[in-house]
Protein backbone atom coordinates (compact mmCIF):
# COMPACT_ATOMS: atom_id res chain seq x y z
CA UNK A 1 0.00 0.00 0.00
CA UNK A 2 1.51 4.02 -1.04
CA UNK A 3 1.49 6.01 1.24
CA UNK A 4 -1.69 8.52 1.80
CA UNK A 5 -2.45 11.45 0.01
CA UNK A 6 -3.27 13.20 2.89
CA UNK A 7 -2.36 11.85 6.86
CA UNK A 8 -4.15 14.13 9.35
CA UNK A 9 -2.60 13.76 12.97
CA UNK A 10 -4.03 15.12 16.20
CA UNK A 11 -5.27 18.15 14.46
CA UNK A 12 -6.91 21.09 17.01
CA UNK A 13 -8.54 24.13 15.96
CA UNK A 14 -9.37 27.08 17.92
CA UNK A 15 -10.60 30.49 17.16
CA UNK A 16 -10.14 32.24 20.75
CA UNK A 17 -11.90 30.13 22.87
CA UNK A 18 -13.87 28.61 20.61
CA UNK A 19 -12.43 24.94 20.13
CA UNK A 20 -13.61 23.96 16.41
CA UNK A 21 -11.85 21.03 15.83
CA UNK A 22 -11.17 18.87 18.80
CA UNK A 23 -8.14 16.13 18.05
CA UNK A 24 -8.88 15.44 14.05
CA UNK A 25 -6.96 11.93 12.63
CA UNK A 26 -7.30 11.14 9.24
CA UNK A 27 -5.60 9.43 6.24
CA UNK A 28 -6.91 9.63 2.51
CA UNK A 29 -5.79 7.47 0.14
CA UNK A 30 -4.26 8.67 -3.52
CA UNK A 31 -7.92 8.23 -5.72
CA UNK A 32 -10.08 7.80 -3.00
CA UNK A 33 -13.21 10.32 -2.69
CA UNK A 34 -14.33 11.57 0.97
CA UNK A 35 -17.49 13.18 1.57
CA UNK A 36 -17.28 15.40 5.15
CA UNK A 37 -21.49 15.19 6.35
CA UNK A 38 -22.42 16.91 9.69
CA UNK A 39 -24.72 19.51 11.16
CA UNK A 40 -23.46 23.09 10.38
CA UNK A 41 -20.65 24.39 13.05
CA UNK A 42 -19.39 20.97 13.56
CA UNK A 43 -16.15 21.75 11.94
CA UNK A 44 -16.56 20.69 8.37
CA UNK A 45 -15.60 23.96 6.37
CA UNK A 46 -12.46 24.47 9.19
CA UNK A 47 -10.98 21.37 8.74
CA UNK A 48 -11.28 21.55 4.51
CA UNK A 49 -9.71 24.55 5.23
CA UNK A 50 -6.80 23.20 7.56
CA UNK A 51 -5.30 21.06 4.56
CA UNK A 52 -4.36 23.45 2.30
CA UNK A 53 -3.33 25.59 5.96
CA UNK A 54 -6.31 28.48 4.59
CA UNK A 55 -6.57 27.94 8.32
CA UNK A 56 -3.90 27.94 10.71
CA UNK A 57 -3.85 24.79 12.90
CA UNK A 58 -3.89 25.10 16.82
CA UNK A 59 -1.96 21.66 16.94
CA UNK A 60 -1.10 19.10 15.16
CA UNK A 61 0.18 17.83 12.04
CA UNK A 62 -0.85 17.59 8.74
CA UNK A 63 0.91 16.18 5.36
CA UNK A 64 -1.07 16.42 1.86
CA UNK A 65 0.27 15.64 -1.73
CA UNK A 66 3.29 15.26 -0.59
CA UNK A 67 4.30 18.60 1.33
CA UNK A 68 4.94 18.72 4.90
CA UNK A 69 2.30 21.59 5.34
CA UNK A 70 2.63 22.17 9.05
CA UNK A 71 6.18 22.02 9.44
CA UNK A 72 8.64 24.73 10.12
CA UNK A 73 10.16 24.94 6.30
CA UNK A 74 6.86 24.20 4.38
CA UNK A 75 6.49 26.22 1.62
CA UNK A 76 2.69 26.82 1.55
CA UNK A 77 2.75 28.46 -2.04
CA UNK A 78 3.96 25.56 -3.67
CA UNK A 79 2.22 22.91 -1.72
CA UNK A 80 -0.96 24.58 -2.51
CA UNK A 81 -0.35 23.92 -6.45
CA UNK A 82 -1.06 20.50 -5.70
CA UNK A 83 -4.33 21.08 -3.63
CA UNK A 84 -6.80 22.57 -5.73
CA UNK A 85 -9.85 24.22 -4.12
CA UNK A 86 -12.87 24.84 -4.64
CA UNK A 87 -15.25 27.36 -2.43
CA UNK A 88 -19.00 27.75 -1.59
CA UNK A 89 -19.04 31.10 -3.65
CA UNK A 90 -17.21 29.61 -6.61
CA UNK A 91 -14.39 33.00 -6.05
CA UNK A 92 -13.62 33.69 -9.76
CA UNK A 93 -11.62 36.42 -10.45
CA UNK A 94 -14.29 39.20 -10.95
CA UNK A 95 -11.81 41.44 -13.40
CA UNK A 96 -10.75 38.43 -15.10
CA UNK A 97 -12.10 37.02 -18.50
CA UNK A 98 -13.51 33.50 -17.72
CA UNK A 99 -10.41 32.75 -19.95
CA UNK A 100 -8.02 34.87 -18.28
CA UNK A 101 -9.28 33.08 -14.77
CA UNK A 102 -7.68 30.12 -16.40
CA UNK A 103 -5.21 31.36 -17.95
CA UNK A 104 -3.41 33.57 -15.30
CA UNK A 105 -2.88 31.09 -13.01
CA UNK A 106 -1.19 29.06 -15.05
CA UNK A 107 1.50 32.00 -16.38
CA UNK A 108 2.01 33.35 -12.87
CA UNK A 109 1.91 30.37 -10.56
CA UNK A 110 3.73 27.38 -13.08
CA UNK A 111 5.16 30.06 -15.50
CA UNK A 112 3.38 28.15 -18.50
CA UNK A 113 4.23 30.19 -21.91
CA UNK A 114 1.12 31.99 -23.17
CA UNK A 115 0.01 29.17 -25.74
CA UNK A 116 -0.14 26.84 -24.23
CA UNK A 117 -1.90 28.11 -21.19
CA UNK A 118 -4.69 29.21 -23.31
CA UNK A 119 -4.68 25.98 -25.22
CA UNK A 120 -5.13 24.25 -21.68
CA UNK A 121 -7.39 26.59 -20.76
CA UNK A 122 -9.66 26.20 -23.66
CA UNK A 123 -9.42 22.20 -22.69
CA UNK A 124 -10.71 22.45 -19.64
CA UNK A 125 -13.02 24.83 -19.95
CA UNK A 126 -14.26 22.80 -22.98
CA UNK A 127 -14.20 19.42 -20.33
CA UNK A 128 -16.42 20.84 -18.10
CA UNK A 129 -19.24 22.26 -20.28
CA UNK A 130 -18.42 25.76 -20.93
CA UNK A 131 -18.03 27.02 -24.18
CA UNK A 132 -18.29 30.40 -25.84
CA UNK A 133 -18.08 32.34 -22.95
CA UNK A 134 -14.37 32.80 -23.44
CA UNK A 135 -14.45 36.83 -23.52
CA UNK A 136 -17.34 36.61 -20.83
CA UNK A 137 -16.75 38.09 -17.21
CA UNK A 138 -17.86 35.99 -14.56
CA UNK A 139 -20.66 38.36 -13.37
CA UNK A 140 -22.36 37.18 -16.30
CA UNK A 141 -22.48 33.71 -16.24
CA UNK A 142 -25.23 31.78 -13.91
CA UNK A 143 -24.09 30.34 -10.50
CA UNK A 144 -24.17 26.86 -11.90
CA UNK A 145 -21.98 28.01 -14.86
CA UNK A 146 -19.06 30.04 -12.75
CA UNK A 147 -18.59 26.85 -9.93
CA UNK A 148 -18.01 24.64 -13.23
CA UNK A 149 -14.90 27.34 -14.62
CA UNK A 150 -13.96 27.44 -10.83
CA UNK A 151 -13.32 23.62 -10.89
CA UNK A 152 -11.69 24.07 -14.15
CA UNK A 153 -9.54 26.68 -12.97
CA UNK A 154 -8.45 25.08 -9.97
CA UNK A 155 -7.64 21.89 -12.29
CA UNK A 156 -5.64 24.30 -14.29
CA UNK A 157 -2.70 24.29 -11.98
CA UNK A 158 -2.57 20.39 -12.21
CA UNK A 159 -3.48 19.40 -8.54
CA UNK A 160 -3.15 16.06 -7.01
CA UNK A 161 -5.95 16.74 -4.68
CA UNK A 162 -8.81 18.49 -4.73
CA UNK A 163 -10.50 20.42 -1.93
CA UNK A 164 -14.86 21.08 -2.26
CA UNK A 165 -16.51 23.43 0.35
CA UNK A 166 -19.79 23.05 -0.13
CA UNK A 167 -19.60 23.42 -3.72
CA UNK A 168 -23.31 23.55 -4.65
CA UNK A 169 -24.93 25.38 -1.28
CA UNK A 170 -25.04 28.95 -3.08
CA UNK A 171 -26.88 27.06 -6.03
CA UNK A 172 -30.60 27.24 -7.21
CA UNK A 173 -32.04 23.51 -6.79
CA UNK A 174 -31.95 22.72 -10.46
CA UNK A 175 -28.35 23.89 -11.15
CA UNK A 176 -26.97 21.43 -8.84
CA UNK A 177 -26.74 18.90 -10.85
CA UNK A 178 -24.76 20.12 -13.77
CA UNK A 179 -21.73 20.49 -10.78
CA UNK A 180 -22.26 17.76 -9.01
CA UNK A 181 -21.79 15.75 -12.87
CA UNK A 182 -18.71 17.43 -13.48
CA UNK A 183 -17.85 16.27 -9.78
CA UNK A 184 -18.58 12.69 -10.32
CA UNK A 185 -16.80 12.52 -14.31
CA UNK A 186 -13.38 13.94 -11.81
CA UNK A 187 -13.80 11.06 -9.41
CA UNK A 188 -14.58 8.84 -12.30
CA UNK A 189 -10.68 9.89 -13.48
CA UNK A 190 -9.51 9.20 -10.49
CA UNK A 191 -8.55 12.04 -8.69
CA UNK A 192 -8.55 12.35 -4.94
CA UNK A 193 -11.35 14.63 -3.83
CA UNK A 194 -12.24 15.31 0.16
CA UNK A 195 -15.69 17.14 -0.67
CA UNK A 196 -17.93 19.24 2.16
CA UNK A 197 -21.41 18.43 0.84
CA UNK A 198 -25.14 18.68 1.86
CA UNK A 199 -25.82 16.59 -0.87
CA UNK A 200 -26.18 12.85 0.38
CA UNK A 201 -27.17 11.77 -3.20
CA UNK A 202 -23.93 12.62 -4.78
CA UNK A 203 -22.33 11.15 -1.21
CA UNK A 204 -23.98 7.89 -1.58
CA UNK A 205 -23.21 7.55 -5.14
CA UNK A 206 -19.17 8.78 -5.34
CA UNK A 207 -17.97 8.44 -2.25
CA UNK A 208 -16.27 6.15 -0.95
CA UNK A 209 -15.85 7.31 2.12
CA UNK A 210 -18.51 9.05 4.61
CA UNK A 211 -17.29 11.12 7.32
CA UNK A 212 -19.69 12.09 10.13
CA UNK A 213 -18.30 14.93 11.80
CA UNK A 214 -20.41 16.85 15.13
CA UNK A 215 -18.73 18.72 17.53
CA UNK A 216 -15.23 19.18 16.12
CA UNK A 217 -14.17 15.46 15.80
CA UNK A 218 -15.33 12.37 13.50
CA UNK A 219 -18.35 10.82 15.50
CA UNK A 220 -18.64 8.13 12.62
CA UNK A 221 -16.94 7.09 9.21
CA UNK A 222 -17.03 4.37 6.83
CA UNK A 223 -18.29 3.19 3.40
CA UNK A 224 -21.79 5.49 2.45
CA UNK A 225 -23.74 2.38 2.25
CA UNK A 226 -23.11 1.59 6.10
CA UNK A 227 -22.84 5.54 7.55
CA UNK A 228 -25.98 7.07 5.17
CA UNK A 229 -28.14 4.16 5.88
CA UNK A 230 -27.48 2.27 9.24
CA UNK A 231 -25.47 4.82 11.06
CA UNK A 232 -24.34 3.32 14.29
CA UNK A 233 -24.37 6.28 16.54
CA UNK A 234 -27.57 8.24 17.45
CA UNK A 235 -25.87 11.41 16.31
CA UNK A 236 -25.30 10.43 13.28
CA UNK A 237 -28.78 8.82 12.71
CA UNK A 238 -30.79 12.01 13.84
CA UNK A 239 -28.61 14.46 11.41
CA UNK A 240 -29.48 12.10 8.67
CA UNK A 241 -33.25 11.55 9.89
CA UNK A 242 -33.25 15.86 10.00
CA UNK A 243 -31.33 15.84 6.58
CA UNK A 244 -33.58 13.59 4.83
CA UNK A 245 -37.15 14.25 6.21
CA UNK A 246 -36.75 18.09 6.88
CA UNK A 247 -40.47 18.54 7.77
CA UNK A 248 -41.72 16.13 10.31
CA UNK B 1 -71.65 73.84 14.92
CA UNK B 2 -69.27 76.60 14.81
CA UNK B 3 -66.93 77.41 13.17
CA UNK B 4 -63.84 75.62 14.31
CA UNK B 5 -65.91 72.28 13.53
CA UNK B 6 -66.96 73.18 10.57
CA UNK B 7 -62.91 74.10 9.15
CA UNK B 8 -61.66 70.43 10.33
CA UNK B 9 -63.81 68.44 7.81
CA UNK B 10 -63.37 70.70 4.88
CA UNK B 11 -59.41 70.57 5.85
CA UNK B 12 -59.65 66.51 5.88
CA UNK B 13 -61.44 66.30 2.40
CA UNK B 14 -57.97 67.48 0.96
CA UNK B 15 -56.44 64.23 -0.15
CA UNK B 16 -53.04 63.99 0.60
CA UNK B 17 -51.95 64.54 -3.34
CA UNK B 18 -53.56 67.91 -3.14
CA UNK B 19 -52.26 68.71 0.20
CA UNK B 20 -48.81 68.56 -1.38
CA UNK B 21 -49.48 69.85 -4.39
CA UNK B 22 -50.26 73.36 -2.02
CA UNK B 23 -46.94 73.01 -0.69
CA UNK B 24 -45.15 72.72 -3.54
CA UNK B 25 -47.29 75.52 -4.73
CA UNK B 26 -46.60 78.11 -2.03
CA UNK B 27 -42.42 76.98 -2.18
CA UNK B 28 -42.56 78.38 -5.57
CA UNK B 29 -44.12 81.63 -4.74
CA UNK B 30 -41.51 82.30 -1.98
CA UNK B 31 -38.90 81.80 -4.51
CA UNK B 32 -40.65 83.67 -7.36
CA UNK B 33 -41.09 86.79 -4.63
CA UNK B 34 -36.97 86.51 -3.51
CA UNK B 35 -35.61 86.03 -6.75
CA UNK B 36 -37.77 89.16 -8.20
CA UNK B 37 -36.59 90.75 -5.23
CA UNK B 38 -33.29 90.70 -5.52
CA UNK B 39 -33.47 91.47 -9.15
CA UNK B 40 -35.37 94.35 -8.33
CA UNK B 41 -32.85 95.70 -6.00
CA UNK B 42 -29.94 94.83 -8.02
CA UNK B 43 -28.12 97.91 -10.04
CA UNK B 44 -27.55 95.50 -13.15
CA UNK B 45 -25.89 98.29 -14.89
CA UNK B 46 -23.00 97.79 -12.42
CA UNK B 47 -22.97 93.94 -12.43
CA UNK B 48 -22.45 94.02 -16.26
CA UNK B 49 -19.83 96.66 -15.86
CA UNK B 50 -18.24 94.96 -13.39
CA UNK B 51 -18.78 90.98 -14.74
CA UNK B 52 -19.49 91.41 -18.43
CA UNK B 53 -16.65 93.70 -20.63
CA UNK B 54 -16.84 91.53 -23.49
CA UNK B 55 -13.68 93.70 -25.11
CA UNK B 56 -11.56 93.00 -21.37
CA UNK B 57 -12.67 89.14 -21.71
CA UNK B 58 -11.31 89.34 -25.24
CA UNK B 59 -8.03 90.90 -24.60
CA UNK B 60 -7.40 87.91 -22.26
CA UNK B 61 -7.16 85.65 -24.92
CA UNK B 62 -4.95 83.88 -26.17
CA UNK B 63 -2.56 84.31 -23.06
CA UNK B 64 -5.30 82.53 -20.95
CA UNK B 65 -4.38 79.52 -22.71
CA UNK B 66 -0.86 79.10 -21.59
CA UNK B 67 -1.97 79.59 -17.54
CA UNK B 68 -5.32 77.08 -18.10
CA UNK B 69 -2.65 74.52 -19.85
CA UNK B 70 -0.49 75.06 -16.47
CA UNK B 71 -3.61 74.48 -14.37
CA UNK B 72 -3.85 71.06 -16.08
CA UNK B 73 0.02 70.24 -15.99
CA UNK B 74 0.01 70.91 -12.16
CA UNK B 75 -2.91 68.79 -11.62
CA UNK B 76 -1.85 65.91 -13.34
CA UNK B 77 1.96 66.51 -11.93
CA UNK B 78 0.65 66.29 -8.33
CA UNK B 79 -2.01 63.55 -9.42
CA UNK B 80 0.93 61.45 -10.58
CA UNK B 81 2.73 62.18 -7.79
CA UNK B 82 0.43 61.41 -5.25
CA UNK B 83 -0.12 58.15 -6.83
CA UNK B 84 3.25 57.06 -6.89
CA UNK B 85 3.64 57.75 -3.50
CA UNK B 86 0.09 56.88 -2.07
CA UNK B 87 -0.61 53.20 -3.92
CA UNK B 88 2.78 52.33 -1.72
CA UNK B 89 1.48 53.67 1.66
CA UNK B 90 -2.09 51.99 0.99
CA UNK B 91 -0.20 48.75 0.53
CA UNK B 92 1.49 49.74 3.88
CA UNK B 93 -1.36 50.68 5.93
CA UNK B 94 -2.84 47.01 5.13
CA UNK B 95 0.45 45.25 5.64
CA UNK B 96 0.96 42.51 8.30
CA UNK B 97 4.40 44.31 9.37
CA UNK B 98 3.67 46.71 12.30
CA UNK B 99 6.15 49.49 11.26
CA UNK B 100 5.25 50.12 7.77
CA UNK B 101 1.33 50.19 8.95
CA UNK B 102 2.69 52.55 11.80
CA UNK B 103 4.98 54.57 9.23
CA UNK B 104 2.26 54.85 7.07
CA UNK B 105 -0.50 55.74 9.19
CA UNK B 106 1.86 58.46 10.70
CA UNK B 107 2.30 59.56 7.23
CA UNK B 108 -1.20 59.65 6.24
CA UNK B 109 -2.34 61.36 9.70
CA UNK B 110 0.13 64.09 9.40
CA UNK B 111 -0.76 65.06 5.41
CA UNK B 112 -4.23 64.99 6.14
CA UNK B 113 -3.70 67.39 8.86
CA UNK B 114 -1.41 70.15 7.34
CA UNK B 115 -3.33 72.66 4.90
CA UNK B 116 -1.68 71.98 1.51
CA UNK B 117 -0.28 75.66 1.62
CA UNK B 118 1.64 75.07 4.51
CA UNK B 119 3.05 72.12 3.01
CA UNK B 120 3.66 73.93 -0.34
CA UNK B 121 5.73 76.56 1.60
CA UNK B 122 7.43 74.00 3.12
CA UNK B 123 8.55 72.25 -0.16
CA UNK B 124 9.10 75.82 -1.80
CA UNK B 125 10.70 77.26 0.88
CA UNK B 126 11.42 75.25 4.14
CA UNK B 127 13.04 72.47 2.47
CA UNK B 128 15.55 74.76 0.07
CA UNK B 129 16.59 76.74 3.82
CA UNK B 130 17.37 73.31 4.90
CA UNK B 131 18.94 71.71 2.65
CA UNK B 132 20.94 74.60 0.49
CA UNK B 133 21.59 73.87 -3.22
CA UNK B 134 18.71 71.11 -3.45
CA UNK B 135 17.35 71.19 -6.80
CA UNK B 136 13.95 70.62 -7.81
CA UNK B 137 13.39 68.34 -11.01
CA UNK B 138 11.91 70.52 -13.56
CA UNK B 139 11.81 74.05 -11.47
CA UNK B 140 8.52 75.28 -10.02
CA UNK B 141 6.99 72.17 -11.86
CA UNK B 142 8.72 69.71 -9.77
CA UNK B 143 8.04 71.70 -6.21
CA UNK B 144 4.84 71.66 -7.74
CA UNK B 145 4.30 67.92 -8.05
CA UNK B 146 6.04 67.22 -4.56
CA UNK B 147 4.53 70.24 -2.86
CA UNK B 148 0.38 69.43 -3.94
CA UNK B 149 1.37 65.75 -4.53
CA UNK B 150 2.43 65.07 -0.56
CA UNK B 151 -0.69 66.05 0.66
CA UNK B 152 -3.15 64.51 -2.24
CA UNK B 153 -1.14 61.43 -1.63
CA UNK B 154 -2.35 60.91 1.82
CA UNK B 155 -6.27 61.15 0.31
CA UNK B 156 -5.08 58.61 -2.32
CA UNK B 157 -3.44 56.32 -0.04
CA UNK B 158 -6.53 56.40 2.12
CA UNK B 159 -9.27 55.76 -0.53
CA UNK B 160 -6.93 53.32 -2.30
CA UNK B 161 -6.70 51.33 1.40
CA UNK B 162 -10.45 51.60 1.45
CA UNK B 163 -10.51 49.51 -2.14
CA UNK B 164 -8.21 47.23 -1.13
CA UNK B 165 -10.45 46.11 2.10
CA UNK B 166 -13.43 46.48 0.23
CA UNK B 167 -12.41 43.76 -2.33
CA UNK B 168 -13.89 40.02 -0.93
CA UNK B 169 -12.28 37.61 1.12
CA UNK B 170 -12.77 35.04 -1.05
CA UNK B 171 -10.64 36.65 -4.17
CA UNK B 172 -7.66 36.55 -1.93
CA UNK B 173 -8.51 32.91 -0.51
CA UNK B 174 -8.85 31.70 -4.23
CA UNK B 175 -5.53 33.28 -5.09
CA UNK B 176 -3.34 31.89 -2.15
CA UNK B 177 -5.47 28.06 -2.78
CA UNK B 178 -3.92 28.60 -6.75
CA UNK B 179 -0.81 29.08 -4.94
CA UNK B 180 -0.25 32.95 -5.61
CA UNK B 181 2.23 34.34 -3.06
CA UNK B 182 1.07 37.05 -1.08
CA UNK B 183 3.21 39.88 -3.51
CA UNK B 184 1.83 38.22 -6.45
CA UNK B 185 -2.16 38.08 -5.07
CA UNK B 186 -1.95 41.73 -3.98
CA UNK B 187 -0.26 42.47 -7.99
CA UNK B 188 -2.58 40.24 -9.85
CA UNK B 189 -5.62 40.11 -8.20
CA UNK B 190 -6.24 42.44 -5.36
CA UNK B 191 -5.01 45.47 -7.02
CA UNK B 192 -6.71 45.68 -10.07
CA UNK B 193 -10.13 45.24 -8.46
CA UNK B 194 -9.36 47.97 -5.55
CA UNK B 195 -8.45 50.30 -8.13
CA UNK B 196 -11.41 50.01 -9.90
CA UNK B 197 -13.35 50.53 -7.10
CA UNK B 198 -11.40 53.67 -6.37
CA UNK B 199 -12.11 55.61 -9.73
CA UNK B 200 -14.82 57.46 -8.64
CA UNK B 201 -13.27 58.80 -5.28
CA UNK B 202 -9.93 59.02 -7.27
CA UNK B 203 -11.58 61.49 -10.54
CA UNK B 204 -13.02 63.76 -6.65
CA UNK B 205 -9.15 63.64 -5.78
CA UNK B 206 -8.34 65.11 -9.46
CA UNK B 207 -11.27 67.79 -8.75
CA UNK B 208 -9.90 69.03 -5.53
CA UNK B 209 -6.56 68.91 -6.89
CA UNK B 210 -7.21 70.97 -10.10
CA UNK B 211 -8.65 73.82 -7.43
CA UNK B 212 -5.95 73.25 -4.83
CA UNK B 213 -3.14 74.13 -8.09
CA UNK B 214 -4.73 77.74 -7.51
CA UNK B 215 -2.17 77.81 -4.20
CA UNK B 216 1.08 77.45 -6.78
CA UNK B 217 1.06 81.60 -6.85
CA UNK B 218 2.78 81.56 -3.30
CA UNK B 219 5.80 79.82 -4.93
CA UNK B 220 6.43 82.87 -7.37
CA UNK B 221 5.76 82.36 -10.63
CA UNK B 222 6.85 83.77 -13.82
CA UNK B 223 4.33 84.79 -17.22
CA UNK B 224 5.52 81.03 -18.14
CA UNK B 225 5.15 79.23 -15.41
CA UNK B 226 1.43 81.16 -14.00
CA UNK B 227 -1.60 78.99 -13.44
CA UNK B 228 -5.56 80.66 -13.54
CA UNK B 229 -6.20 82.16 -10.57
CA UNK B 230 -2.90 83.98 -10.84
CA UNK B 231 -3.25 84.73 -13.89
CA UNK B 232 -7.18 86.54 -13.20
CA UNK B 233 -6.00 87.95 -10.72
CA UNK B 234 -3.18 89.65 -12.05
CA UNK B 235 -6.12 90.76 -15.28
CA UNK B 236 -8.04 91.86 -12.49
CA UNK B 237 -5.86 94.14 -10.73
CA UNK B 238 -4.44 95.71 -14.71
CA UNK B 239 -8.11 96.30 -15.58
CA UNK B 240 -9.38 97.24 -12.26
CA UNK B 241 -12.73 95.00 -13.43
CA UNK B 242 -13.92 91.47 -12.55
CA UNK B 243 -14.20 89.78 -15.70
CA UNK B 244 -11.09 88.34 -15.78
CA UNK B 245 -12.51 86.28 -12.73
CA UNK B 246 -15.51 85.12 -14.10
CA UNK B 247 -13.68 84.09 -16.86
CA UNK B 248 -11.05 82.27 -14.92
CA UNK B 249 -13.97 80.63 -12.88
CA UNK B 250 -16.03 79.15 -16.03
CA UNK B 251 -12.19 77.87 -17.68
CA UNK B 252 -12.20 76.32 -14.06
CA UNK B 253 -15.50 74.89 -14.62
CA UNK B 254 -14.62 73.15 -17.81
CA UNK B 255 -12.19 71.23 -16.09
CA UNK B 256 -14.05 70.07 -12.80
CA UNK B 257 -17.62 69.66 -14.24
CA UNK B 258 -16.99 67.28 -16.81
CA UNK B 259 -14.73 65.37 -14.30
CA UNK B 260 -17.63 65.63 -11.96
CA UNK B 261 -19.47 64.36 -14.76
CA UNK B 262 -17.17 61.05 -15.53
CA UNK B 263 -16.86 60.41 -11.75
CA UNK B 264 -20.95 60.01 -10.96
CA UNK B 265 -20.93 57.64 -14.28
CA UNK B 266 -17.97 55.69 -13.26
CA UNK B 267 -20.07 55.28 -10.10
CA UNK B 268 -22.94 54.41 -11.66
CA UNK B 269 -21.14 52.09 -13.83
CA UNK B 270 -19.99 50.30 -10.59
CA UNK B 271 -23.08 49.74 -8.84
CA UNK B 272 -24.33 48.37 -12.15
CA UNK B 273 -21.71 45.73 -11.86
Amino acid sequence: MTDPIVKIEGLHKRFGDNEVLCGIDLEIAEGEVVCLIGPSGSGKSTLLRCVNLLETPTEGSITAAGHDMTGPDADLDLARRDIGMVFQHFNLFSHMTILDNLVVPQRRVCKIPKDEAVAEARRLLAEVGIEGKERAKPSQLSGGQQQRVAIARALAVKPRLMLFDEPTSALDPEIVGEVLTVMKGLAAEGMTMLVVTHEMGFAREVADRVLFLDGGVIVEQGPPAEVLTAPKTERARSFLHRVLHPVD
Amino acid sequence: MDAATETAPARARMTARQRRRLARGVQYAVIVAVVAALAAAADWDRIAASFFQLDIAADMFPAVWTSFWNTIVYTVLAFAFGMVVGVPIALMRVSAFGPYRWFATAYVEVFRGLPALLVLFLVGFGVPQAFPGIQYPGGVYGQVAIGLGLTSSAYIAESVRAGIQAVPKGQVEAARSLGMGHTRTMVTVVLPQALRIVVPPLTNELVMLTKDSSLVFVLGVTTATMELSKFARNELTDTANATPLLVGGLLYLLLTIPLGLLARRLENREDKR
